[in-house]
């Protein structure tokens, strides 16, 4: 290990592995730092992606694959549900072993990764930072730099160290909990999702299989909606009479970003990628893609910042991801923010709606007209996105 | 009036050290390591803003007076997220 390198990535998880890989691939010398043990571990996702989404980083490998979906329920309070068609598939992944493949994607770029480096602070001489501090297996080393890339997720310090506010709003973070069961009755091929005060308020549950009988339980909610109930008593709830002889193989809390792009993205020579960025679909929670992509803009502009040596060149990230993902996020959470609205009855309203729609009509975008029927306000929302 | 001191409590061995406290915190005072978890006392204001985040309900919320009573005595509790 050197001590002196161009760029430093904190975090290894799907934001902190892209950003490193294009990092290195762009020519520069680069360090990665996770602070827990092994990358990829503990696994705190419900790891349903896109295949669209994937392919763009790296090519579909049933070691990192659970299971192969096509179609998904949503499931109103009532317990109607209807299953929409949808145009391409997607994957419930085994994320423990993607997150490794990712990390060694950036190693094979020769970025450089060490494991069990907690990174405390950040380094500065005369005022500017320059690295950072870490325990390296427990022993405090520092570490030099000239771009620091945080990808350090939604328990994110290091934009603060560097003067910016990455706090995430108490009622745009979702608080969730998931159990992963064995025994569970399910098509293998469909991703299910429930709604209702009841059940998730503010977010939704859901059931993602991940083969041989086994699925991913969880549960994200809106803290405020809740009214102070925890996501682990609601998730109980739903598994104690749903799955009443399911066993339980691992449970996990977490926590989701369900926010706009933080609006400081790039300060001096300090970027943030990923959750940390809050970088995030606000309506979905789905974070593994856009955090990749963030990465990837965020490490190839980093690279480019090094090599000609103007950290000006930074702000380019911002400008990239607001071009690329930035401006729908703001669109989703204006789209959330209306939905999050919607009581029990409503829901119940637009699952009725859409089983009205004929079978082979039954799109996602027929499940929002009858949303934009209860609530026509938000069809300004969707106009922006047709006029922007 | 001045308020009375209140004070925000980790209940040790409970967390699954996930972050989402952290996240929500405003005055980045708790410290995460892999498996360690600590409230840095003097950044706390005692906004108790992670307390309502926990999806595990692993942090509390005490007020002053009550001391060091066990954590499960009721009248500490102000918020049902603390048991
Ligand atoms: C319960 C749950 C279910 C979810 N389900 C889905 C889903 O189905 N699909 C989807 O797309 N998204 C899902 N998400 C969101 C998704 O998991 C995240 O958006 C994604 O992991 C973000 O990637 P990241 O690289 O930004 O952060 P992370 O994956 O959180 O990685 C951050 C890394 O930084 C490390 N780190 C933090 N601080 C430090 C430090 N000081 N020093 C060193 N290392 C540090 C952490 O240990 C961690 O490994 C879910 C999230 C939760 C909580
Ligand atoms: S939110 Fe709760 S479980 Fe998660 S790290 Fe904080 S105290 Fe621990
Ligand atoms: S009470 Fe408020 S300031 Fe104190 S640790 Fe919790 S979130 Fe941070």
């Amino acid at each position: 290990m050197k001590f002196d390198y161009d760029i430093i990535v904190v975090g290894a998880g799907p934001a902190g592995s892209t950003a490193a890989r294009y990092a290195a691939s762009g020519g520069a010398k680069v360090l990665m730092l996770e602070k827990d043990r092994d990358v990829g571990y503990p696994v705190r996702c419900g790891e349903a992606v896109s295949h669209e989404g994937v392919v763009q980083f790296i090519k579909p490998d049933p070691k990192w694959i659970a299971s192969t979906v096509t179609k998904f329920r949503l499931v109103a309070p009532n317990g109607k549900s209807v299953v929409p068609k949808l145009d391409g598939s997607g994957y419930v992944l085994e994320r423990r072993i993607f997150d490794y493949e990712l990390a060694k994607l950036a190693a094979n770029e020769g970025a450089e990764v060490i494991t069990k480096a907690y990174v405390y602070d950040l380094l500065r001489e005369d005022g500017k930072i320059v690295g950072v501090k870490t325990l390296i297996k427990d022993k405090q080393t520092e570490i030099r730099a000239k771009v620091i890339i945080a990808a350090d997720g939604v328990e994110s310090r290091v934009g603060k160290w560097a003067g910016i506010d990455t706090t995430c709003h108490i009622k745009d973070m979702e608080s969730c909990a998931q159990m992963t069961l064995s025994g569970i009755h399910m098509d293998e091929d469909i991703l299910e999702f429930y709604f209702g005060d009841n059940v998730s308020p503010g977010g939704y549950l859901w059931v993602f299989p991940k083969g041989n009988g086994t699925a991913n339980v969880g549960i994200g909610l809106s803290v405020e909606a809740a009214k102070k109930k925890s996501a682990i008593r609601f998730l109980q709830e739903f598994v104690d009479k749903k799955y009443p002889h399911a066993a339980m193989l691992t449970h996990i809390a977490g926590g989701v970003p369900c926010a706009k792009t933080n609006s400081e993205i790039v300060k001096g020579n300090v970027i943030l990628v990923g959750d940390a960025a809050h970088q995030v679909n606000p309506v979905s929670g789905g974070g593994i893609i856009s955090g990749m992509i963030g990465g990837m803009i965020g490490g190839q502009v980093a690279a480019e910042t090094v090599q000609r040596g103007d950290l000006m060149h930074l702000q380019e990230y911002a400008r990239q991801w607001q071009k690329r993902l930035g401006w729908r996020h703001e669109i989703f959470y204006n789209i959330k923010e209306a939905i999050s609205g919607f009581h029990d009855e409503t829901l119940n309203d637009i699952c009725n709606s859409a089983l009205q729609i004929p079978e082979e009509k039954r799109s996602l975008g027929g499940i929002f007209r009858a949303a934009l029927w209860n609530k026509p306000s938000l069809i300004l929302d969707v106009a922006k996105v047709f006029v922007s | 009036m001045p308020l009375p001191h209140l004070m925000i409590h980790i209940v040790p061995g409970k967390c699954d050290f996930c972050g989402c406290c952290v996240g929500v915190c405003p005055e980045d005072a708790i410290e995460l390591m892999e498996s360690k978890i600590a409230i840095i006392e003097d950044r706390c204001t005692n906004c108790r803003k992670c307390v309502w985040a926990c999806p595990w309900e692993v942090i509390e919320f005490h007020r002053e007076g009550v001391g060091h009573l066990p954590t499960h005595m009721p009248q500490m509790i102000n918020e049902p997220t603390a048991y």
